[in-house]
């Protein structure tokens, strides 16, 4: 019987050494997330209480900041207003890719597009909407829906590519099974490819509105900053993000407090978006 | 047979559909089309409006110089973009040196070292690390991140002050650390799809490798890393067009002076960063505006020059074009 030769003591030594480096900088990428949900929590929570939700900010310059009312519910309705323009859509040119346009040619391109979209930096977009929509005026000069478009173009790329990964999953023989019984195409669309990609669908949007929600550039430029509460979206409208930034501005202790306050306040809601989507994508039969 | 009937077995006709339930399947489908067009249309219309907007500050300092000149200089309206390429260049080199290694390292360890139920939460948390908004780095960033790194980034700067780029006093924002937030930043995404790659490798190629004796390592390094280079390639340049393009976090950190930095501890602006930060002054001022437009313009075309080399490798890896390393044997 032969006896394989042992493994070099130097070649032990590189393989765990290098085993030990790969653990090391795993480990070293956890520690950002950590510290930084550390002092969010530290911080955020001392900031919080009932006035901090209940009440706009002053913007006096000195005494009470006020809260950030006014910047949770303008995240809220412009981002309402951007899922309502960007997921139709965004699964409308899925459908067509997936349903009519195959590897066609057209299809092809549309695709390459999109995912030129997706790299399109944000603060690209608010300049787009700035110099399409604020510059010429259409309806006065900054608005919250302005907002809402620039956020829409940053999501559409995202549910259009999630969209068409979740129905490129839906089986031919399903639709071929409706189409075989008489159904007409749109039936078949709206009432087998549809309702059976709908968890699918549902997660890849959430993931867009997530990320919208903590997007600040494009709103910088669209939906400008005001301090009261506004729902009327024709009007400039504060934000979360934007109102993150003009405190951090500022370097004034009391605000950079307000700044971490809201901060933990997006990021729980971008968290708890994400943990919707994944719960969503969990109870999908298909992925 | 006339159209739109079939004649079913034993002669019967099966019921036509009416003409208005025929006419919403054409209608969907060319609705849906239209909306493919309009994503089309859409990107076509962006580009133009850029370049018509910012068509006067090319005009009035060439193309070249605007790139190219190292002058840019609000109160005397004299824009060359030079210092916040520079700025770009430098801040996203130091996030991909940072990033990508760890984010490769993660990867690997993800994949093929990590106890099997340590998987998925290691996963999940460096993939936490892209829910957190730009704007909340950049308050971190300025506020706990760069006061406490003054210290150590003196002393590197003051020990290896021999290095290009590295030396002088550390001023409180600056590049280094608008690199680090971007670095933690791009993690997610490059080690995400650098995880995707490594996943396709065949298990035929790594127990073949072990088999003949490699260990761990070696199987890591001659079957694992070979056949994913082209993908962990367009990960790390998918990256770096997410750096380029980051803007919110780097407004808040890198402090917003437009000199070419002397070293990468000193204060320095980005092409994005100009454009938030300056764009609320330049309101009233059409030749500053359109000097902020042109560079969003050049920040558009490198973001797309680096997207689209990324998807070229990304694609390569996916299709499995892949040519054997030379190296491979060693």
């Amino acid at each position: 019987m032969t006896t394989l030769p042992a493994v070099s003591g130097r070649r032990r030594v590189t393989d765990s050494g290098m085993r030990a480096l790969m653990l090391v900088l795993t480990l070293i990428a956890i520690v950002p997330l950590v510290l930084i949900l550390y002092y969010l929590i530290k911080e955020g929570i001392g900031a919080w209480s009932k006035d901090f939700f209940t009440t706009d900010p002053t913007g006096r310059f000195l005494g009470n900041p006020g809260g950030i009312k006014s910047a949770i519910w303008g995240t809220i309705e412009m981002v309402a207003l951007a899922s309502l323009i960007a997921i139709p859509i965004g699964i409308g040119v899925a459908l067509y890719l997936v349903e009519y346009g195959k590897q066609g040619r057209f299809a092809n391109v549309v695709r390459y597009f999109v995912d030129v979209m997706t790299g399109v930096p944000s603060v690209v977009f608010g300049l787009f909407v700035y110099i399409v929509l604020v510059v010429t005026k259409v309806g006065g000069t900054f608005a919250a829906w302005k907002g809402s478009v620039a956020l829409a173009l940053l999501m559409l790329p995202v549910v259009t590519r999630s969209a068409e990964v979740v129905l490129n999953l839906v089986p031919d023989s399903l639709r071929e099974g409706a189409l075989a019984l008489g159904a007409p195409r749109w039936r078949v669309v709206f009432r087998v490819v549809l309702p059976s990609a709908l968890p699918g669908l549902v997660t890849g949007s959430l993931l867009a509105v997530a990320r919208a929600a903590g997007e600040t550039a494009p709103l910088l430029f669209t939906a400008a900053f005001v301090f009261g509460t506004q729902f009327d979206l024709s009007q400039r409208m504060n934000s979360l993000p934007l109102q993150i930034f003009s405190d951090v501005g500022q370097a004034q202790d009391r605000l950079v407090q307000r700044a971490w306050g809201a901060a933990l306040t997006l990021v729980l809601l971008v968290l708890i978006l994400s943990l919707v989507a994944r719960l969503a994508q969990r109870r999908s039969r298909l992925a | 047979m006339e159209a739109g009937s079939l004649t079913a077995r034993g002669g019967r006709t099966l019921p036509e559909r009416s003409p208005r339930a025929r006419a919403i399947d054409p209608l969907l489908r060319w609705t849906l089309t239209g909306l493919a067009a309009l994503i089309l249309l859409l990107i076509g219309f962006f580009f133009i409006r850029l370049f018509i907007e910012a068509k006067p500050a090319f005009d009035k300092f060439g193309y070249v110089g605007f790139v190219f000149d190292n002058n840019w200089d609000v109160s005397r309206e004299i824009f060359g973009a030079w210092p916040l390429v520079v700025g770009t260049l430098i801040t996203s080199a130091i996030a991909l040196i940072l990033g990508v290694p760890v984010a490769i390292a993660t990867a690997i360890y993800t994949t093929e070292l990590s106890p099997r139920h340590l998987r998925q939460p290691l996963t999940i948390i460096v993939e936490l690390l892209a829910a957190v908004p730009s704007v909340v780095y950049g308050l971190w960033g300025i506020i706990v991140l760069a006061p406490k790194l003054k210290g150590p980034e003196q002393w590197f700067s003051d020990t290896f002050s021999f290095l290009p780029l590295v030396g002088g006093p550390v001023s409180i924002p600056n590049c280094f650390v608008a690199g680090l937030i971007m670095a933690i930043m791009i993690l997610p995404i490059v080690s995400a799809i650098s995880r995707e790659v490594m996943v396709t490798v065949p298990s035929e190629n790594k127990e073949a490798a072990l088999a003949l004796g490699a260990t761990r390592w070696e199987m890591i390094r001659i079957a694992v890393l070979p056949y994913s280079r082209s993908g962990i390639s367009g990960a790390a340049m998918l990256g770096l067009g997410r750096a380029i393009g980051e803007t919110i976090a780097v407004t808040i950190v890198i402090g917003n002076a437009p000199n070419v930095p002397d070293s990468i501890f000193s204060q320095g602006y980005t092409l994005a960063a100009v454009i938030a930060n300056e764009f609320g002054e330049a309101a009233s001022d059409p030749t500053h505006r359109a000097a902020l437009i042109a560079a969003g313009l050049v920040l558009f075309v490198l973001t797309l020059l680096v997207n689209a080399i990324a998807r070229h490798f990304v694609n390569r890896a996916q299709r499995g074009e892949r040519t054997v390393p030379k190296g491979m044997a060693g």
